[in-house]
């Protein structure tokens, strides 16, 4: 990547985080049964996660992965109810 | 005893726990702000209900990262009792104080009105001065108290006999009616229905008060021996 002046490299992290496969979901089955209505009848395992996505500033001493874990372990998602993954990429932010 | 009462923006309990407290049990409390660090000069520490947050994230969980609950843990640690009620019950269980966690109501609906609980134990510090199984009569007043923990926890919680209160005809699809759990300890009890809105028979039921009477009674007996 070209680095244009002022300019700093971030990377870019999407976080997705939903309900462990074996807790039922109120709000999926909800929008099963409203779909059902809509004459969609062709859909099952609706589940409602949450996506959230920041930019991350490098650091030297800590992995981004190692950041990103601590951050989705102890804050962004509940582990007793949800699961969660994240993409990372790299970006050139102004 | 000198109660307090923790104040995070959102909360919408505090006032009714406060008065509870102050003219239901007729003993000492204070507003603490989500800021403080100090919570030395306490007895007891009582979590409201509300949204702190508003509800951001998940229920419960902006707060359990404030100032305040660093001192709650190490109170909780030390033994002193600790109420949380509804958004309070559900910032003890993202501290980890407790276990499990809160889904949205089955029915997707905000409930409010008053229900009828079983009194699952009486032994803890919080409900020595009701019946075994006595049925109570507290409302409820939330959009996400369906209980959930893994069949492990859910073991544990029943051979502990961690269960407090149940409800008898479930509300909102909790995991084996549970309507308020305490800790291993015994000293951390977190609740979703509100004992602090029934305080009086004027108010519809005065079932919760014995709650509070209970931590008063309790503490009043630990501390006579103690001092």
């Amino acid at each position: 990547m070209i680095k244009k002046r002022g300019a700093k490299v971030m990377i870019k992290v999407k976080v997705y985080v939903t309900l462990k496969a074996g807790v039922l979901d109120p709000q999926g089955k909800a929008i099963e049964q409203a779909l059902e209505a809509m004459d969609v009848d062709n859909v099952e395992g609706m589940r409602v996660g949450k996506y959230m996505e920041f930019n991350l500033e490098p650091k030297a001493n800590q992995s981004v992965d190692e950041q990103v874990t601590y951050m989705c372990e102890q804050l962004l998602s509940n582990p007793v109810i949800e699961d969660y993954r994240y993409e990372t990429e790299e970006v050139i932010v102004r | 005893m000198k109660f307090a009462v923790i104040v995070f923006p959102g909360s919408n309990c505090d006032m009714d726990l406060f008065h509870a407290i102050e003219a239901g049990l007729k003993e000492e409390v204070d507003y603490v702000f989500h800021t403080e660090t100090n919570l030395e000069n306490y007895d007891a520490v009582l979590l409201p209900g509300g949204f702190s947050y508003g509800d951001y994230l998940r229920s419960g969980a902006i707060a359990s990262f404030s100032n305040v609950m660093e001192s709650v843990k190490q109170f909780a640690e030390s033994g002193k009792p600790v109420l949380g009620i509804c958004n309070g019950f559900q910032v003890l269980l993202e501290t980890g104080l407790l276990p499990g966690a809160m889904k949205r109501n089955e029915a997707l609906k905000f409930i409010c009105r008053p229900v009828e609980l079983t009194v699952e134990n009486n032994e803890t510090f919080f409900t020595t001065s009701y019946d075994l199984h006595a049925k109570v009569n507290v409302p409820i007043a939330h959009a996400e108290g369906n209980y959930e923990c893994d069949q492990e926890t859910l073991k544990r919680l029943e051979q502990n006999n961690q269960i407090v209160f149940r409800y008898v005809n479930n509300p909102n699809g909790s995991v084996s009616d549970i309507a308020g759990i305490v800790n291993e300890k015994g000293n951390v009890l977190g609740m979703m229905p509100h004992p602090e809105r029934a305080v009086d028979e004027i108010l519809g039921s005065a079932d919760g008060l014995k709650l509070f009477q209970s931590m008063l009674t309790n503490w009043r007996e630990h501390h006579v021996i103690t001092s």
